[in-house]
């Protein structure tokens, strides 16, 4: 007869795709953090003066900071001094069009599913490919333009936009916001820009797609999005790294700026290496990503499906300053093996009639951990906020954890504050009916948590919902319970 | 079609069926009845291949193979269908999505041919008119929300869309009212094509006048303590199981 839940889980392992690596020759940085190595950073992407300093500054801060010790994360300590800060690939010179990119860096994205040249390159979404510190290459440069909205690499930023980038850099995410903030601050690589004019809409989806090849790296990326008042934008990220024994870092600060009227959904596809079925290797993935309501009426939405990383620590956080303005926070994360994520929102509403709304998935397998931490602060003077969210933790096996952490501080006795939290183990009742009908065990499986995810990943960019949908099929293989 | 050998079958170490026998041949109709707790749902299960019912001894084959040792979905694949006594909600998963993934896995493991999405609606509409049945439910997720009777015609939708070999019935008649049982009842008899076979487990006479089985036996204490023709329901109805209990205490 059929085998038992504990038995099929680990039976079959899961596969990771994305797990191969590109033989090119890397240009690296000595390994270890001082300001000397920050002085090369910033050379080698002859940045001006300025952002030099403003680094040096977070890398003091940093120096004074200690390593976080999250309640629900068990984090072996990183020897900051073993990294790599910065790994390009060798290039001759820095190509001026995507025709002079080494065809190993195209054919490696072309593997990923990110064609960059032109004949492939995907309909009516812009892609920024970046590998380990560097951007390779930015696709629709030319209809971008025309339409006034930048879309380029950090680096490129820094050479062409200077004044933008100084205006808006630090201004949601400070140096000193927290230890990880601080340390990409003094050694960020790339990352991407984007800069969207009054009064327009992106006329395409705009996507950065993030690979780690490089051994014994980090990837500190930046991406700074900017929207002018009544502009709109989609943007999309994604990101996959070789399988390989040793952790490896990615610190990211994402900053989102909406002025008056303007909107920005940034979704997120997250599938760095997880690290293998006995919890050897993997990413640790701490991320600090806030967006800025900062005008009246604007509006941040971030989606994210999470299916990758050892460790995951991300709040994707909305800051509602304007009047009536809306934060939205739609997530799946799922956990499999040993992965542990700590994830969830910080909406903070400063402007009256503000609102915000979260929908978290959580689904754990194997001997995961999966924490949602969500924060609803309301300042004194903001009248009549709203939020409401709603937290699903679905559990698959019986080795696995959910936790669940609201905090809801209302300073504002007008606020409405919601939240509905459910925990529910995948039903052994709901598996058999499916398989009754017959669809196998691991179809049963993908069907039940697509179901899940149904309000999360009708959210994403339709591209990209059957990517993230397959991607959770792939993440499940073997987790079956 | 169906033949089952003095079947043992446990669950959490309990024995709950204890030597049952049972034959159904190729296009015959049998009813199954008796009182609660005696082994009705757990037979259905059984059949299914649901997890932790455990055959510890005895024989079921199905259309000559030893359906023991196949997998629930290879079991449908097979030709065998449970309708549910309490259908099971899927929330999220589209009604019409769900029904055509589970008929294109049978069909692939049988290596026939995908259905399309056009043909697919096609078949799903006829039988959901057939049992009188909206078709916004198509729409909707997995039973989630169906009322007690949607979720019974829901079953015969599926079982009209599968098309079956054997099909199970369990207790798909219980909380239907007069005009739905009706519709179920000729959702069933549309199927019966002299091949098609069918286990009906109820307590009512009323489906099975409707049906009028081949055979009818009564379930008690987890073995088939007695069977007989269609008469055997109507005596049942008028005298109840209390003379079973004593037979089989
Ligand atoms: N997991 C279990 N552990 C122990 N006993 C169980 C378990 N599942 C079912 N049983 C018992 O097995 C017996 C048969 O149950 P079953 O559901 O097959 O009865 P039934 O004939 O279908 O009853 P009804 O007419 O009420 O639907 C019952 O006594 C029930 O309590
Ligand atoms: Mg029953």
């Amino acid at each position: 007869m059929s085998q038992t839940v504990e038995q099929v889980q680990g039976v079959i392992q899961k596969r990771y795709a994305a797990g191969f690596t590109t033989d090119i020759e890397s240009d690296m940085i000595r390994p270890g953090l001082d300001e000397e190595i920050i002085a090369m950073i910033s050379a080698k992407k002859e940045e001006p003066e300025w952002m030099l300093e403003w680094r040096l500054k977070a890398y003091r801060h940093w120096l004074t900071m200690k390593t976080p010790n999250w309640a629900h994360l068990n984090i072996p300590a990183i020897d900051f001094q073993a990294l790599h800060y910065y790994a390009s690939p060798k290039q001759k010179n820095r190509p001026q069009s995507l025709d002079e990119v080494d065809p190993k860096l195209l054919e490696t994205f072309d593997r990923l599913g990110v064609p960059l040249h032109e004949r492939a390159r995907l309909a009516g979404v812009a892609v920024d490919a970046v590998f380990d510190s560097v951007s390779v290459g930015t696709t629709f440069q030319k209809e971008l333009k025309e339409a006034g909205v930048i879309f380029c690499s950090m680096s490129e930023a820094l050479q062409e936009h200077p004044d933008l980038v100084r205006e808006y850099i630090g201004s949601v995410v400070p140096h000193t916001d927290n230890f990880f903030a601080a340390l990409n601050s003094a050694v960020f690589s790339d990352g991407s820009f984007v800069y969207i004019p009054k009064d327009t809409v992106c006329p395409m989806e705009l996507s950065t797609y993030f690979r780690i090849n490089a051994r014994d790296t980090g990837q500190f990326e930046r991406t700074l999005i900017i929207a002018e008042p009544g502009s709109k934008v989609s943007y999309l990220e994604g990101c996959t790294a070789p399988m390989r024994d040793e952790n490896q870092l990615h610190a990211a600060v994402v900053e989102l700026v909406a002025l008056e009227k303007a909107q920005i959904k940034y979704s997120t596809v997250q599938n760095w290496y997880p690290g293998d079925e006995n919890g050897k290797g993997g990413i640790y993935n701490f991320v600090t990503k806030r967006g800025d309501c900062r005008g009246d009426d604007s509006r941040i939405s971030w989606t994210q499906v999470e299916t990758g990383s050892a460790i995951t620590w991300k709040y994707p956080s909305c800051i509602m300053r304007g009047e009536r303005s809306a934060g939205e926070f739609y997530s799946v994360a799922l956990t499999h093996n040993h992965q542990q994520a700590d994830t969830g929102t910080k909406m903070i509403h400063l402007g009256k009639d503000s609102t915000s709304k979260i929908i978290s998935k959580g689904i754990s397998a194997g001997r995961s951990n999966n924490s949602y931490r969500g924060l609803v602060r309301v300042a004194k003077k903001a009248t009549n906020v709203r939020n409401y969210t709603q937290c699903d933790s679905l559990l698959i096996g019986k080795t696995c954890g959910a936790h669940t952490f609201p905090y809801i501080e209302a300073a504002n006795a007008s606020a409405k504050v919601e939240h509905e939290a459910t925990t529910s183990r995948i039903g052994e009742d709901q598996l058999f009916y499916c398989r009754s009908r017959g669809l196998d065990e691991e179809e049963a499986v993908a069907l039940i948590v697509d179901g899940f995810c149904k309000e999360v990943f009708k959210e994403l960019p339709m591209e990209f919902a059957v990517e993230a949908k397959a991607l959770l099929e792939i993440s499940l293989e073997g987790s079956v319970g | 079609m169906l033949k089952i050998k003095d079947l043992h079958v446990s669950v959490d170490e309990q024995e709950i069926l204890k030597g049952l026998s049972l034959e159904v041949g190729e296009g015959e109709l049998h009813a199954v009845m008796g009182p609660n707790g005696s082994g009705k749902s757990t037979l259905g299960y059984t059949l299914a291949g649901r997890d932790d019912y455990e055959v510890t001894s005895g024989s079921i084959e199905f259309d000559g193979e030893d359906l023991v040792e196949m997998e629930p979905d290879e079991r449908a694949a097979a030709g065998v269908f449970l309708a549910f006594q309490y259908p099971v909600e899927i929330p999220g998963v589209n009604n019409a999505y769900f029904l055509r993934a589970a008929l294109n896995a049978q069909r692939k493991a049988r290596g026939e041919e995908e259905v399309d999405g056009v043909n697919f609606l096609k078949m799903v509409r006829e039988s959901l008119a057939e049992l009188e049945m909206d078709e916004s439910l198509l729409k909707r997720a997995v039973n989630e929300g169906f009322s007690g009777g949607e979720k019974k015609r829901n079953e015969i939708v599926q079982m009209a869309v599968l098309q079956p070999k054997l099909a199970i019935l369990d207790e798909t008649d219980s909380g239907l009212d007069i005009d739905a049982l009706k519709l179920v009842a000729d959702g069933i008899n549309r199927l019966r094509d002299g091949k098609r076979s069918f286990v009906v487990i109820t307590h009512y006479q009323r489906l099975l006048d409707y049906l009028t089985p081949d055979k009818v036996h009564v379930l008690s204490g987890g073995r088939i303590v007695e069977s007989g023709g269609p008469e055997l329901a109507h005596r049942l109805e008028s005298e109840g199981y209390g003379h079973l209990e004593r037979a089989s205490a």
